[in-house]
C-alpha cells in the first residue's frame, strides 16, 4: 500500500511559501537572490507535479540566467536599504491589503467551476493538422501563433530598451555587465567543458520539442545560459551593440515568423495560417529561427547595456 | 520486475539519507569549508545512489544514458562551484567574522 | 482537497507575499524580487487551472494555459532584465551626481553657486 501521493505536494508548498517569506524578510539582497534561485528550482519541480513538463523545463532553464542576472546586479548595487524601514501602521495596512488579495484569490481557486472547462479536446482534434505531437508546441506555433509572434517581438523590444539605458558616450560599445577582473580557474574549466554539452542538449530540446516536452523557448534559454557562462569566464566577449550580425540574429525569429504569417494570407487564406503541404517544414523553419533569436535576446539581456571600459585604478 | 522495484526503493532511500545527512551537516557544521564538504558528499554520493537506483526503472538505452549523463554533469558542476566557493572563502581571508561565514555557507546551500 | 487546488492556494499565498515585498521591500532589488514572486504565484494559479482542465479532458495538463505560462515566463524575464538595467543605471547616475557635488563642495560656496544643477541632482 503506497502512501497518498499528495503527501509529496505538501512539503513543496510549505517550502515555497517559507522561502518566499524568507526572501522578502532576510537582511542581505544577495542571500535573497540565492534563495530566489532555489525557489525557482522548487517551482520547476512543482510544474512537474502539475503535469506541465514544458513549463518545468522553461522555468529550470530560465532560473539559472535569472539568478546570474540578479546576482550581478546585487554586486553592483551594494546592499544598503534605500530609505528608513516602513512604520508599523503602514506594514499592518499593506499586510491587510495583501492578505485580502490572497484571500480573494484563494476563494477563486476553491470555487473553480466543476467540471473544469478545458481545451484539451479542441487541441487534440486540430493537432493532426500541425504534424506536431506535442500539444503545447502546437498551441504555441499554430493555434496561438499571434501570442508567440508578439512575445518574440517583446523580447527584441526589451533588448532595444536595455541598450537604450546605457550612457550616451557608450553607444556602439559592447555590454560589460558580466565582466570580472580575473575569473576563477574552476569557472574557466566549467565554461570550457559545459557549453559543448549544453549545445547538444539545447539542439536536442529544440528538435524533440515537436513531439515531446521542449521547444524553442527551453532550447533558447539553455543556449543563452551557455553563452553567458562563456562570457562570464571571459573566454569570449559580448558583441558590440553596433554589430550587424547580432542585430540580424536578434530579429531573425520575429521576421521569419512575420513573413511566413503574411505569406499565409496569400497561400492559406489567413494571416499566420500555413498551407497544408508545407506545414511541417514551415513550422520547423519558424522554430529554428525562434530558437536562435530567443537565445540571442536572452544572452544580450543578461549581458546588460553597452558600457565604456571601466577606468579603475 | 518486483526485484527491480525493491532495488530502486532501497538505493533511492539510501541516497535520500545521504541528502539528509548533507542537510544536517549544512545546518550544524561550524565553519563554511566543512559545510561545503558536507554538501559535496550529499551531492555526489546521494545523487549517485539515487541515479543508480533509478537506472533499474529507466528505458534502455537512452533513459539509462541520460541518467548517467545527468550524474556526471552534476559532479562536474558541483565540483567546479565547490572549488569557486572555497576559493572565494579563501580570498575573503583566513578568519572572517563568524556571522559572515555563516552567511557564505547558507548561500552555498541556496545554490543547490 | 486535490493537488491542483493545493498549488492554486499556494499561488494565492505567493501573490500576497510577493505584493507585500513589491510594496515594502527593503531595496529596489528586493521589490523586484517581490514582483517576480507575484508573477510566479499567478503562473502557479494558471498551472492549477491547467491541471484541473487537463485531468477533466483526459491529459496531464491543458496545453493552452501551459503555452501562455511559457510565453509569460520569458516576458517576465525580459521585464526583470530591463528593470535591473534601469536600477544599475540609476545607481550610476546618482553616484556621478554625488561625486560632482562632493567635488564642488571643497571649492567653496562660489563653486556650488556656479553649478546649482549639481545640488539639484544630489538632492533628488
Amino acid at each position: 500500500m503506497l502512501p497518498d501521493p499528495r503527501l509529496a505536494d505538501l512539503p513543496l508548498v510549505v517550502a515555497l511559501l517559507a522561502l518566499a517569506l524568507w526572501l522578502i524578510a532576510t537582511r542581505h539582497d544577495r542571500s535573497a537572490i540565492i534563495g530566489f534561485t532555489a525557489y525557482g528550482l522548487i517551482v520547476a519541480i512543482v510544474w512537474v507535479r502539475l503535469g506541465a513538463l514544458d513549463v518545468a523545463l522553461t522555468e529550470a532553464a530560465l532560473g539559472g540566467i535569472m539568478g546570474l542576472l540578479l546576482l550581478m546586479a546585487a554586486a553592483r548595487l551594494g546592499d544598503a536599504p534605500d530609505g528608513p524601514p516602513p512604520t508599523w501602521p503602514l506594514r499592518v495596512l499593506v499586510g491587510l491589503l495583501c492578505g485580502a488579495v490572497t484571500a480573494g484569490l484563494a476563494v477563486l481557486v476553491l470555487t473553480l467551476p466543476e467540471p473544469a472547462p478545458n481545451l484539451v479536446a479542441a487541441v487534440a482534434e486540430q493537432q493532426s493538422a500541425t504534424a506536431l505531437k506535442n500539444p503545447v508546441a502546437a498551441v504555441l506555433v499554430a493555434f496561438r501563433a499571434v501570442d508567440t509572434l508578439l512575445e518574440s517581438a517583446v523580447l527584441a523590444l526589451a533588448v532595444i530598451g536595455l541598450w537604450s539605458v546605457g550612457a550616451d558616450a557608450a553607444w556602439g560599445e559592447r555590454p560589460r555587465a558580466l565582466d570580472s577582473d580575473a575569473p576563477d580557474p574552476a569557472l574557466v574549466l566549467l565554461a570550457r567543458l559545459l557549453p559543448p554539452v549544453g549545445l547538444v542538449v539545447g539542439v536536442h530540446l529544440f528538435w524533440t520539442g515537436a513531439d515531446h516536452p521542449g521547444g524553442p523557448f527551453q532550447a533558447g534559454a539553455l543556449l543563452a545560459a551557455m553563452v553567458a557562462l562563456v562570457w562570464l569566464a571571459r573566454l569570449g566577449a559580448p558583441p558590440p551593440v553596433r554589430s550587424r550580425l547580432t542585430r540580424v540574429g536578434l530579429m531573425l525569429g520575429p521576421l521569419v515568423f512575420l513573413l511566413i504569417g503574411l505569406a499565409g494570407v496569400v497561400a492559406a487564406d489567413a494571416y499566420l495560417a500555413y498551407p497544408e503541404a508545407l506545414t511541417k517544414p514551415l513550422i520547423l523553419l519558424i522554430e529554428a529561427a525562434k530558437t536562435l533569436s530567443v537565445a540571442v535576446a536572452l544572452a544580450l539581456l543578461v549581458a546588460g547595456p553597452p558600457a565604456l571600459p571601466r577606468a579603475r585604478p | 520486475m518486483i526485484w527491480a522495484d525493491v532495488f530502486t526503493v532501497v538505493l533511492v532511500t539510501a541516497g535520500a539519507l545521504f541528502f539528509f545527512a548533507g542537510w544536517v551537516g549544512l545546518m550544524r557544521f561550524p565553519d563554511s569549508l566543512s559545510r561545503l564538504h558536507a554538501l559535496s558528499k550529499a551531492d555526489n554520493l546521494g545523487l549517485g545512489l539515487v541515479v543508480v537506483g533509478l537506472l533499474a526503472q529507466a528505458s534502455w538505452p537512452y533513459g539509462v544514458l541520460k541518467l548517467i549523463a545527468l550524474w556526471l554533469l552534476v559532479i562536474l558542476v558541483g565540483g567546479a562551484t565547490g572549488q569557486m566557493l572555497a576559493g572565494a572563502l579563501h580570498a575573503a581571508g583566513p578568519t572572517p567574522e563568524p556571522d559572515r561565514r555563516g552567511d557564505a555557507a547558507r548561500d552555498a546551500g541556496g545554490t543547490r | 482537497m486535490t493537488a491542483a487546488e493545493l498549488y492554486g492556494l499556494c499561488g494565492a499565498g505567493l501573490v500576497g507575499v510577493g505584493l507585500y515585498g513589491a510594496i515594502l521591500g527593503r531595496s529596489a532589488l528586493r521589490r523586484l524580487l517581490g514582483f517576480n514572486l507575484m508573477g510566479s504565484g499567478v503562473f502557479l494559479i494558471f498551472g492549477a487551472v491547467a491541471r484541473r482542465g487537463g485531468l477533466a479532458g483526459g491529459s496531464a495538463s491543458d496545453p493552452v494555459p501551459q503555452a501562455l505560462v511559457i510565453t509569460g515566463l520569458v516576458v517576465a524575464f525580459a521585464a526583470t532584465a530591463l528593470a535591473v538595467a534601469l536600477l544599475v543605471r540609476l545607481a550610476a547616475v546618482r553616484r556621478e551626481a554625488g561625486a560632482a557635488r562632493g567635488a564642488a563642495l571643497p571649492a567653496g560656496a562660489t563653486a556650488a553657486a556656479a553649478h546649482p544643477e549639481s545640488d539639484g541632482t544630489g538632492a533628488a
